[in-house]
């Protein structure tokens, strides 16, 4: 008994050195670059900006000189309606963007899981591969497709100039934003909807019509409830994103089409505000955190698949 | 004319025939059984009802309307599927209820009758239940529900007892008939599990390779098979080489075995003297002793003990005749206590009563 | 069969929605005029400029330096991130490794901003770029591998133990080649990602660093050139091999990204 006792204590010893040689390193370094940072923004976030930008001194003797914690940033915030517009309007981006991907997405999703089985990997893969180019080349292209010179504005236009209307500018507008958006977020939307749609059993399809269902039931009743756990995840991999995003309403939108995400970048970058650019981000954060609650308890509904 | 008339009907995969120039008639209120091994094309059969598959060839006739043009939904029919596809994001009631709704049938008749199909099969508690709160059994009875509640002419039953355990398989057994009784719809059942067939059916169908080899009473079938694929596929059977001697001599027949000598067998239609063919006899017709009422009977033969399996209910002895064929008995354990009357290597009278028996064509 | 042409034509629109935009920049940077507006003739002009472009090149080079050592470093802790997540239950791991991959890079970009320059008092540039695409690298890496080894039977590490062999030589000879496949393909992930990241780089990098992306923010900033065009579908090149050679290495990693 003894020595099978021993044997165990020095098993359980190594087992946890073992634990801590694993999970020591990646945890140390994330607890430095990912935590501490945003420990730090939340901080930042009830600070004063510095003089010429960035922070100003937690501590200071100086007199004049702005010190300590405030709830400023928040009140300023929350006191001028442009802040709330803007988030209100990053909202309906995201809602509009989640929506169109969803609607291009269904069908596409749908043929794929209902494909034989060897073709679907295929096409599965020509969804991704897009995906894998160069985020600013995916943005850039639709610079030129919508630019004022290409055959889409051309057409458009000539079929305005019939009826006597002004032309209109495609590129740097709030529909170039939305359709970069949507291009850039699609796959995000497809393949959570894939993977739903290839677990329906077939037979529940083959059962509905038996029971009297036509095509149109089938979808609306079967189909669809059923993969509402796809789009729900769906949903949220391009509605958070988009929330945030700044570079596509940079390089695709006209002056006004600002969101959260440029609004911060402004603070940073631009007028170096810092601490209100962290109160910024962490109300982006609040508002990233609802919606991945909103559908984590959406899905909850999903319980069917256990 | 029949309720249910299959004409002539055949389809092909390709070059596999699976249903190959089909022809049955069922009749309303009955419970009818296509039973054969796998592939055999009774699943095949029951698509084609359902109307999830067409005959390339050939007619289906419900009360004498040809189905051909009316898509599933559209059919006075409904199928219990295999692993029932019950809808897993609907409740019970919800799901029984599918075809009511589909039909738009007023809400407080779809109430009665959704109300009335649950107690058929006692789930009455469970109407707030979802699919995979359920057991085996009771996902069993909400797909009969769902089958039913809508009144259809038809229901198609596909191998349904198959994902059940043995007990509660016979169970369901009984609660099929009872139902099928009370309810009067006509029931296609397939399966390939003959207990299943024989204890349900009215009529039963053995299929092979796409063609219907009988179609007879369960207690026809086991006791005149028409074929040696038929004897040997349902229950057990001893199966010995056999030549006819005397085709019509009053109430039996004469027939020669080999190596063994002439035995009596019940008439049969159709026999030729000097036909060869195949002795069938079910192992609980075989009689085993040492005593003299073996002996009194027409056909009987000295043998040795080979082997035996004890069954708890029968016991199972295998039996060497002097011609070196091996023939099954089986011996109800009725007398309590010993339940092993003989050892290896005894040697025994076997018999069996002249009209017991069947003479199958090669 | 009969309706399936309505959820083809639906299909095939999306697709054309996906390749149009990337084809017409592939065209055009052969094109030979200076205007991505009527094709005028074939050419490899546009390449041969960016041979010349000294910044473009200075640009590519830092990043695939960064690139190799971000994803190096990434690779080793995210493939222990995955192990740990695997076999032990930290909560704050799981945490620390999923959050950033699921929220908006630029929570990220400016946290860490914030950070180098109000905490470690860092200087802006190739230091700063390469910890901050190891932080958002990690996860993708751990995310690949904890899917392989959710995939390998538990009882051929106890096997592997019941054998004789120590925990050490259990990872070096059952656990390591196991999930080799989901390394690599982890590490091809997170020198893909490192490569086109344009968001948090757009942060860390300062004023005195450029990246390929940085770069191409800038030229398309000012106006559209066909340059552009060509590099992007030099990018296109790059990109697509990395992903076929980790589609070869786990043909499923890609499924788990998303």
């Amino acid at each position: 008994m003894a020595p099978e006792m021993s044997e165990k204590t020095q098993s359980s010893r190594a087992t946890r050195l073992a634990r801590w040689l694993v999970s020591g390193p990646p945890l140390l370094f994330l607890a430095v670059f990912f935590l501490l940072p945003s420990a730090i923004m939340v901080l930042a976030s009830f600070r004063y900006p510095g003089e010429f930008g960035g922070l100003a001194p937690l501590f200071s003797t100086v007199p004049g000189v702005l010190h300590g914690l405030t709830f400023e940033t928040y009140q300023f915030f929350f006191s001028d309606i442009i802040y709330v517009q803007v988030f209100l309007k990053s909202f309906l981006v995201a809602l509009a963007t989640t929506l169109i991907c969803l609607l291009l997405a269904y069908p596409l999703a749908l043929l794929i899981a209902r494909s034989p089985k060897k073709s679907r990997d295929l096409m599965v893969l020509l969804v991704i591969l897009p995906f894998a180019s160069n985020f600013l080349v995916r943005v850039y292209a639709w610079m030129i497709l919508l630019g004022p010179q290409a055959a889409l504005s051309q057409a458009i236009n000539a079929v305005l100039a019939l009826f006597g209307l002004t032309p209109v500018h495609l590129l740097f507008s709030p529909f170039a934003v939305l359709v970069g958006m949507v291009y850039v977020h699609l796959p995000f939307m497809v393949l959570p909807l894939y993977t739903n749609l290839e677990k329906h059993d077939p037979m529940l399809l083959d059962a509905a019509q038996d029971c009297g269902a036509n095509a149109w039931q089938r979808f609306w009743r079967i189909t669809f409830p059923l993969s509402m756990p796809g789009i729900l995840s769906g949903a949220a991999l391009v509605f958070i994103p988009v929330l945030g995003m700044f570079a596509i309403p940079d390089i695709l939108g006209g002056t006004g089409d600002m969101l959260i995400g440029n609004l911060i970048k402004e603070q940073f970058l631009g007028t170096r505000d810092w601490p209100f650019g962290s109160t910024l981000s962490i109300m982006l954060t609040l508002a990233v955190l609802a919606v991945a609650w909103l559908a984590a308890r959406l899905g909850r509904g999903g319980k069917y698949y256990a | 004319m029949a309720m249910l008339e299959i004409k002539n009907v055949t389809r092909r995969f390709g070059d596999f025939s699976a249903v190959e120039n089909v022809s049955l008639s069922i009749e309303s209120g009955e419970f009818f059984t296509l039973l054969g091994p796998s592939g055999c094309g009774k699943t095949t059969i029951l698509r084609m009802l359902a109307g999830f598959d067409l005959p390339d060839a050939g007619q289906i006739l419900l009360d004498g309307k040809d189905m051909v043009d009316t898509p599933p939904e559209k059919r006075p029919v409904r199928t219990v599927f295999q692993n029932y596809a019950l809808f897993p994001h609907m409740t019970v009631a919800q799901n029984v209820a599918f075809p009511l709704k589909m039909a738009r049938i007023p809400a407080a008749v779809q109430r009665k009758q959704l109300q009335e199909a649950l107690e058929q099969v006692h789930l009455t508690d469970k109407a707030a239940a979802y699919p995979h709160e359920l057991s085996g059994g009771q996902k069993q009875r909400v797909a009969l529900a769902r089958g039913l509640v809508s009144r259809p002419r038809l229901l198609l039953l596909d191998e349904p007892l198959g994902a059940l355990d043995a007990k509660l398989r016979e169970e369901m057994q009984v609660d099929l008939i009872n139902l099928q009784r009370d309810v009067g719809i006509t029931f296609v059942f397939v399966t390939h599990a003959q207990v299943e067939a024989l204890a349900l059916s009215h009529r039963i169908a053995v299929m092979r390779a796409g063609k219907v080899e009988q179609v007879d009473e369960p207690s026809r079938l086991y006791s005149a098979p028409c074929n040696r694929f038929v004897a040997d596929f349902i229950g057990h059977i001893n199966l010995l080489d056999a030549s006819v001697l005397q085709a019509a001599h009053g109430h039996h027949v004469h027939l020669d075995i080999a190596g063994l000598g002439e035995v009596l067998a019940p008439p049969h239609v159709g026999l030729a003297s000097g036909g060869k063919g195949y002795f069938a006899i079910r192992p609980e017709q075989v009689r085993i002793g040492v005593h003299e009422e073996v002996r009194e009977l027409k056909n009987h033969f000295s043998a040795t003990v080979q082997q035996f399996l004890y069954r708890g209910d029968v016991t199972v002895y295998k039996v060497r005749l002097d011609n070196g064929m091996v023939l099954e008995a089986l011996l109800p354990n009725a007398a309590p206590g010993r339940a092993r009357l003989f050892e290896v290597g005894d040697t025994v009278s076997v018999g069996w009563r002249h009209d017991a028996g069947v003479f199958l064509v090669a | 069969m009969r309706r399936g042409w309505r959820l083809w034509a639906a299909a095939l629109s999306v697709y054309a929605f996906l390749y149009l935009p990337l084809a017409v920049v592939v065209v055009y940077s052969f094109n030979d005029s200076r205007l991505n507006a009527e094709w005028i003739g074939f050419t490899l002009r546009w390449y041969e400029v960016l041979l010349h472009d000294r910044e473009m090149l200075l640009a590519a080079g830092n990043s695939l330096f960064i690139a190799l050592v971000s994803s190096l470093a990434a690779t080793l802790l995210g493939t222990m991130a995955g192990m740990a997540m695997h076999r032990y239950r930290i909560r704050m791991l799981a945490f620390m490794v999923l959050t950033p991959v699921a929220m908006p890079e630029i929570l990220l970009g400016v946290s860490l901003l914030l950070f180098f320059i109000q905490v470690l008092n860092l200087t802006l540039g190739m230091l700063s770029i390469v910890l901050a695409h190891i932080t958002f690298s990690i996860g993708f890496v751990a995310v690949i591998v904890r899917a392989r080894l959710a995939g390998v039977e538990e009882s051929l590490f106890e096997a592997a133990r019941d054998c004789g062999a120590s925990q050490w030589q259990t990872f070096r000879h059952i656990t390591l080649p196991l999930i080799l496949p989901a390394v690599v393909a982890g590490g091809l992930m997170a020198f893909t990602l490192s490569i086109d990241d344009f968001v948090i780089t757009f942060f860390t990098a300062g004023v005195g660093v450029q990246t390929l992306p940085l770069r191409i923010y800038s030229m398309i900033k000012i106006a559209v050139t066909p340059e552009v065009n060509a590099v992007s579908t030099l990018l296109m090149l790059l990109t697509l091999t990395l992903i076929v050679l980790a589609s070869r290495f786990a043909p499923d990693a890609l499924k788990g990204k998303a």
